[in-house]
């Protein structure tokens, strides 16, 4: 790694609000290629919307600010652009596509991508062996494939689903939005090991999340503490342990005695 | 994307072309002269002139139904209407090699290749443009096994028999007024005819084109299957972009006799008028099919897209006893478009089963209607029926409507009713934007899931169509 670092995601004096209701209220924030952050903060202070925002949710209007990608103004960008470039949200509440089965969904959002860079589309026997690895990765077989997207599926399968999307689809920056909540102990290093295999000098990961313990299985080079709208604390990775030990209070007490 | 769907911009209609050619037209006007002259133009014996007449005189008592559909439009002006319209030809045809040049370019734009050596493998084509069958593919091969498959006028010549012994035997001359309309001034249709024991050995297919204008299509279809005997048969249709609307009403009756199976496909793509809902096809359409042997099975499957306005509701009569009937059913409507559409299950026959799956799309300012009759009569025990009615809306300016009648008359019948009313979610579009799909590659996933189950039961090359018809007919359902 050259030890000077490249910006994958800046964000400066971000603002944006749903409706009348400003959530966040001036986010400066910048990632590394080859980091991981982590974006922690009690319920309520702004991490999912900060994911939204990033990936492009119309439900959420900027207000102030800028958001820059590689350099270029993902502000100006549709969704499906974003996710062209190699940005890549897990969901918090992964979205069911009746009648759809995940192969056919993947391998079109996996040619989408490769169509918008000017690659060929694989067919689907291609796909399928690409699949195989990125299957063994989260421990599935492959039956699931011809399930209908997310129909049906277990909150920890449609987890596990947002994984296995991102393994096959390779985003240089990938957003995990509480991705862990929910999950029991082996989903859990399941999803963790996933983001632990995109992990590479020229990709960028942030994990949002309100638990401390996903980040015992991803280990995050910053930590960044959300309390209404804006990040009130950043550190290294000990601040998840103290705010495990401590709780949010004493942070959001620092925010109202500063405005 | 704002979060809904104001912005309507129609998508161009790929098949609004006009073909120019010179035709052969009766003058307007609707009356006993201009069905002698459609008769005597179709070299038609006595008895058929006869039967027509007898409808005329039976549809001039009635009145277009403006009361129960849900479907609103200014009544039809049948005196300012051409009732038969033929391209000029200058002698019989007796191959296609002698079909007009014009007439097979038409088809070939259309993606309907009627020339011998670029025929759709495995599918047997009659090509109907305005009044008159143009020419009908692999008849010969079809006659090896026995199966006739022709037009309704060569039929009426070739098998007189055959068609007097059928006509009108499902759907009657007097049914309603515009299967009434139909039977006075039929113009052409296909007639197939599968002899007992016989499994079709390809897909049958008919393609229906108007082309005049002021110029109706009444087109009438006769399918008879003898015991044992199966087939499978589709329908497609398109008609040129005109500024006024135009008239469609056919009539097809399916008769399926002891352990007989006829499943009848229908991928249509009338024009369905502008953004403005200025032009489109008035599509008032009488379909019926007749299990009249034990252990026969009647299938439906309609994806219907375009047409200003459609009326109508493809039925099986279960006669025989362990007779099944089935309806799947995918319309859509954008636009200005109204449907008003659904099937009717009458169960005679004792332990007949009937299936009724229906998926309504509506967008734009679209509104679609389902309407169904399920029927048990007193002598049906052991009739089951299950119907599911399943509406999708996209955008705030659409309705959808739900009409379910059930009528048991027969307390050892089972009957079950689900219906269901989504709304396509921001949601799931931002989902599959976010994994790099656009706005509209989006809504047609999502809407080609919602409509699975009926597009798994058509055939294989049509299912493919039909798909990529209903990602065409919604694009620009969304701004």
């Amino acid at each position: 790694m050259t030890a000077k670092k490249k910006p994958m995601l800046e964000i400066k004096g971000l603002r944006a609000s749903a409706g009348d209701k400003e959530i966040l209220r001036g986010i400066d924030l910048t990632v590394n290629a080859g980091e991981v952050h982590a974006v922690m903060g009690p319920n309520g202070s702004g991490k999912s919307t900060l994911a939204q925002v990033i990936a492009g949710h119309p439900a959420y209007e900027v207000t102030a600010g800028q958001v820059l990608y590689e350099g270029k103004d993902l502000l100006d960008m549709d969704p499906e652009e974003r996710a062209q470039a190699g940005v890549f949200l897990a969901f918090q509440y992964p979205v069911e596509i009746p009648g759809i089965s995940n192969a056919y969904f993947l391998r079109a959002a996996y040619n989408e991508i490769r169509k918008a860079r000017g690659l060929e589309e694989v067919d689907s026997m291609d796909f399928l062996d690409l699949l195989e690895e990125k299957l063994r990765l989260v421990e599935w077989g492959p039956e699931i494939m011809s399930r209908a997207v997310n129909s049906g599926f277990s909150g920890g399968e449609k987890k596990r689903n947002e994984i296995l999307q991102m393994a096959v689809l390779e985003p240089k920056l990938a957003i995990l939005d509480e991705t862990d909540s929910g999950l029991d102990i082996d989903a859990l290093r399941i999803v963790a090991n996933g983001v632990n295999a995109l992990r590479r000098p020229d990709r960028a990961t942030v994990v949002v999340t309100h638990y401390q313990r996903l980040l015992n299985h991803i280990i995050p080079d910053r930590v960044h503490v959300l309390s209404a709208g804006r990040i009130v604390k950043s550190g290294g990775k000990e601040l998840a342990h103290e705010l495990e030990a401590r709780g949010y209070e004493w942070l959001e007490e620092g925010v109202g005695a500063a405005s | 994307m704002s979060s809904s769907v104001e912005t309507l911009v129609n998508k161009e209609y790929k098949y609004g072309f006009i073909t120019d050619i010179e035709a052969d037209t009766a003058p307007k006007g609707l009356n006993e002269d201009i069905i002698r002259l459609i008769s005597a133009k179709k070299g038609e014996p006595e008895w058929l002139l006869e039967w027509r007449l007898k409808a005329y005189r039976g549809w001039i008592k009635m009145t277009e139904p403006h009361n129960w559909p849900n479907i609103k439009y200014n009544p039809v002006d049948y005196q300012d209407l051409r009732y038969f319209s033929a391209p000029k030809t200058t002698k019989p045809l007796g191959s296609l090699d002698e079909v007009d040049p014009k007439l097979l370019e038409t088809y070939q734009k259309l993606g309907i290749p009627l020339t011998e050596q670029k025929l759709l493998a495995g599918v047997a084509v009659d090509a109907i443009f305005d009044s008159v069958s143009v020419g009908t593919t692999y008849k010969a091969k079809l006659a090896e096994s026995g199966v006739i498959f022709c037009s309704f006028g060569e039929a009426v010549r070739e098998h007189p028999e055959l068609v007097r012994k059928y006509l009108g035997s499902v759907v009657p001359a007097s049914d309603n007024f515009f299967a009434a309309l139909n039977a006075a001034v039929f113009s052409d249709g296909s007639f197939v005819f599968v002899p007992k024991g016989v499994k079709c050995p390809m897909e049958l297919s008919t393609y229906f084109r108007i082309n005049a204008a002021e110029t109706g299509q009444f087109e009438r279809t006769l399918i008879v299957a003898e015991g044992g005997a199966s087939v499978s048969y589709l329908e497609g249709c398109t008609a040129p972009k005109r500024d006024e609307n135009q008239l469609h009403a056919a009539v097809v009756e399916l008769v399926a006799l002891d352990n007989a199976t006829i499943k009848y496909s229908t991928v249509q793509n009338w024009y369905a008028g502008d953004a403005e809902g200025r032009g489109g096809i008035y599509n008032f359409v009488t379909k019926r099919g007749k299990c009249a042997g034990a252990n026969s099975k009647i299938s439906w499957t309609q994806v219907e897209t375009g047409s200003a306005i459609t009326w109508k509701y493809p039925s099986v009569i279960l006669q025989g006893d362990n007779s099944v009937g089935e309806f799947y059913s995918v319309a859509v409507v954008n636009g200005k478009q109204q449907a008003d559409t659904g099937t009717k299950m009458i169960h005679i026959g004792k332990n007949s089963r009937s299936t009724i799956v229906s998926k309504g799309i509506s967008a734009g300012q679209g509104q679609n209607s389902y309407r169904g009759l399920v029927k048990v009569l007193p002598k049906a025990a052991g009739a089951r029926n299950y119907t599911q009615c399943d509406s999708m809306l996209i955008g705030n300016r659409c309705g959808a409507h739900t009409f379910p009648y059930i009528d048991v008359q027969n307390s050892t019948a089972s009957v079950e009713h689900e219906a269901s009313t989504s709304k396509i979610g921001e949601d799931q579009i931002f989902y599959l934007k976010q994994r790099g799909l656009n706005t509209e590659n989006a809504i047609s996933m999502i809407v080609n899931g919602f409509c699975k189950e009926v597009f798994k039961e058509l055939p294989m090359e049509f299912a493919v169509e039909a798909q990529k018809l209903l990602g065409v007919s919604l694009e620009g359902s969304v701004g």
